[in-house]
């Protein structure tokens, strides 16, 4: 967008109040962005190299930033490729040998070009040849090991359906709040807000309580009904709805239009633009939501990624290389959303206040 | 065709009322105009007889069927709003099709009509545009083509013109007229423009206050005002009011002079004079007349506005393009008894200038 535009992206990044030179406040105000892009993107960017790292690099200390990895050869003689040292020899000089084996603190190598030559070295006297690795087992064993794909399908039935069965709730609820007349409509609009006032935990229990006595445990519809009707959805786009000409609705009864069809032709198209922001949210929301799945599935079938990531997490032994690569991976359909309707959501939080 | 009576119509929100009684009959084939100063109850009026708003209380006719309870999209009636109102996400032709739509009309039979009121209303090559893309004339004449190919018994339209320019309003007001003339429907058209309720009504309602202050048609209110307020509303420049005692023979103005109107102003302490601008006869000084001083003369050209101050009270005076006076000059005005209305206490028309309506005749 802004690269198209005649000023160029270049030009818009490297904008400044000095001429020619650096005035003190661009000097404030480039450090203060370099630290806000540093403190929000660098924890993403550390998880991103994190999951390309072994099991032994990620407990290494101190961390690298980059995966590295041994690097093998393979010799003459032994069928599986050896691992390769740097080797300070007792004569000073330093050589690149393969190790055949470790036992205590003496090491057996051997010079990869005369595999014949076995050498007895001290431990301490040798270091890993290391190069740029990434460790993609870590990846490939979640499609292995792991059902990935059944847990993505629950995350995104989930986040679909819940989504539309949102939109469709609250765009009712918000075109009778803002378009009729009905005594009492201030009081509901009042109560409906009012529960922006009480935080979801609270409520976790009684939610669970229903979800269990309608059967819905262990079910996607148990994570989908409880988040159908939103205070901020409705709020969101009664706000919108507010602002279509009245004189629209009246053309429409004019013309013959049922309530239903002035809603679903007239007053549902026109208010796309903020279904559209709320869209972005409820797919955020609920493809984050961990609290309420977690109380009303157990099955490990119904796991939403979510879940399935707190499974890694054991109490005794947590796989952090699957960890990282899943979290990876359940952070990805969401960063590609936000970054093709990003336009949509700074609007939607600009007008709203919610995000 | 279809007549449109209002019999004691009230509107109250709440405790107010609104619309204090409203008795009008409607002809078929009439175009009726409502007028009124803005708040005066006339698009509510209108909203009322559309069905968009519940009638408090009387009774609503249409071809002397009461519709009071009858939906809006029942009534058989069509609106044409001021903003138009044409839904931004259809098409023109989506726009004039989906009335139909919703009356379960047969595809062909809904292009053909489209297709119709898009020759008529020439529109066609407009058809697959959005309302964004359109100008505010091809708006106002997609607006007019919705209520057109509902081909209803009478046609609504609630200051149609007012979001237009000059000109382009002058030039509407042509083609709805034609447009009227063509298919012979009640049309009911709400305005607060009495240039518009003045050329193009057959049948002028002025309101005020939510009461019918007069209803008849337009030179005979313009000649022939029941009230001051019809009298003063209708006209511009306004019509003169002065205040005047009755006298022997006559009325007596401020200034002293005698006007002669036998037994019109008897059994009244104080009474309103009225009269047009133009029926007032500008003169010298040394001439006959209330004499006085020009505060301010515009030329326009083929005619002339005349402000006088004279010791009866302020004058305006209409007069051809060549009249010699400038601001400041002393002057003398002469005002026709046969052309002067007098307005009771109560604002009612007392006497109403004979002079003038024979000039109509």
């Amino acid at each position: 967008m802004a690269s198209a535009a005649s000023p160029g992206l270049v030009d818009f990044l490297t904008r400044t109040r000095g001429r020619g030179r650096l005035h003190w406040t661009d000097w404030l105000a480039y450090g203060y962005l370099l630290l806000g892009v540093v403190s929000m993107f660098g924890p993403v960017v550390w998880v991103v190299l994190c999951s390309f790292k072994s099991e032994a690099q990620l407990m290494e200390f101190p961390p690298s930033a980059l995966p590295y990895g041994q690097v093998t050869v393979t010799v003459a003689g032994h069928p599986e490729p050896l691992p390769l040292f740097r080797v300070r020899l007792p004569d000073g000089s330093v050589a690149e040998m393969a190790q055949l084996r470790r036992i205590g603190i003496q090491a057996q190598m051997v010079d990869p070009a005369a595999p014949e030559r076995v050498i007895r070295v001290d431990v301490a006297a040798r270091e890993p040849v290391r190069a740029l690795s990434l460790a993609t087992e870590n990846y490939t064993t979640l499609f292995e090991r792991f059902h990935f794909f059944r847990y993505l399908w629950n995350s995104v039935f989930i986040t679909v359906t819940a989504t539309l069965v949102m939109l469709l709730v609250n765009s009712m609820a918000a075109y009778a709040l803002a378009k009729y007349d009905f005594r009492g409509r201030d009081l509901v609009f009042v109560l409906t807000i009012a529960t922006l006032l009480i935080p979801p935990t609270v409520v976790l229990v009684p939610v669970f309580l229903v979800v269990s006595e309608l059967g819905l445990l262990n079910s996607p519809w148990g994570v989908i009904w409880p988040g159908a009707a939103t205070p901020t959805g409705v709020f969101l786009l009664r706000q919108y709805m507010l602002t279509l000409p009245d004189e629209l609705i009246d053309a429409a009864r004019m013309d013959n239009a049922s309530e239903w069809k002035i809603y679903w032709r007239i007053v549902l198209p026109l208010a796309a633009p903020a279904l559209a922001v709320l869209a972005i949210f409820a797919v955020m929301w609920r493809w984050n939501d961990f609290l309420l799945p977690l109380i009303v599935l157990s099955r490990s079938e119904q796991f939403t990624l979510q879940l399935a990531l707190n499974s890694f997490k054991g109490e005794m032994h947590t796989q952090w290389g699957n960890l990282l690569a899943m979290t990876v991976l359940t952070l990805l359909p969401i960063t590609l959303v936000f970054g093709f309707l990003q336009r949509y959501i700074t609007s939607g939080i600009a007008t709203t206040g919610i995000k | 065709m279809a007549t449109v009576e209002l019999d004691r119509i009230v509107k109250r929100y709440g405790t107010v009322e609104v619309i204090h009684g409203v008795d009008l009959e409607v002809p078929s084939g009439a175009f009726c105009v409502f007028v009124g100063p803005s708040g005066c109850g006339k698009s509510t009026l209108l909203r009322m007889i559309a069905g968009l708003e519940p009638i408090s209380e009387g009774e609503l006719r249409i071809d002397g069927v009461r519709v009071n309870e009858i939906p809006a999209a029942r009534r058989g009636l069509a609106m044409v709003f001021q903003s138009y109102a044409l839904y931004p996400h259809m098409t023109v032709r989506q726009n004039l099709a989906f009335g139909l739509e919703n009356l379960k009309t047969p595809k062909d039979e809904i292009a053909r009509r489209v297709a119709e009121a898009a020759r008529m209303l020439r529109i066609e090559e407009l058809l697959d545009r959005r309302p964004k893309a359109l100008s505010g004339g091809q708006r106002q004449r997609v607006a007019i083509g919705r209520a057109v190919v509902r081909e209803p018994k009478v046609f609504l339209f609630d200051e149609p013109l007012s979001n237009l320019d000059a000109e382009l309003r002058v030039q509407m007001r042509i083609e709805l007229k034609a447009l009227h003339d063509r298919l012979g429907n009640t049309m009911i058209y709400v305005t607060h423009d009495q240039v518009e309720a003045m050329t193009m009504a057959d049948l002028i309602v002025v309101l005020s206050e939510g009461r019918v202050e007069q209803a008849g048609r337009p030179l005979e209110l313009y000649h022939r005002p029941a009230n001051l307020f019809v009298a003063g509303f209708l006209g511009s420049p306004k019509m003169n009011f002065l205040k005047v005692r009755p006298a022997e023979g006559g009325v007596r103005l401020g200034s002293g002079d005698l006007l002669a109107m036998p037994d019109a102003a008897l059994g009244f302490a104080e009474l309103t004079l009225g009269v047009r601008p133009e029926h007032l006869a500008i003169g010298p000084i040394d001439g006959a007349g209330v004499a006085g001083r020009v505060r301010l003369a515009e030329h326009l050209g083929a005619e002339s506005y005349l402000h006088v101050e004279t010791e009866a009270g302020p004058l305006t005076v209409r007069s051809g393009g060549d009249v010699p006076f400038a601001t400041g000059e002393r002057v003398r005005i002469l005002l026709p008894p046969e052309a002067c209305h007098l307005f009771g206490p109560d604002g009612r028309a007392v006497r109403s200038a004979p002079g003038a309506l024979r000039t109509v005749r």
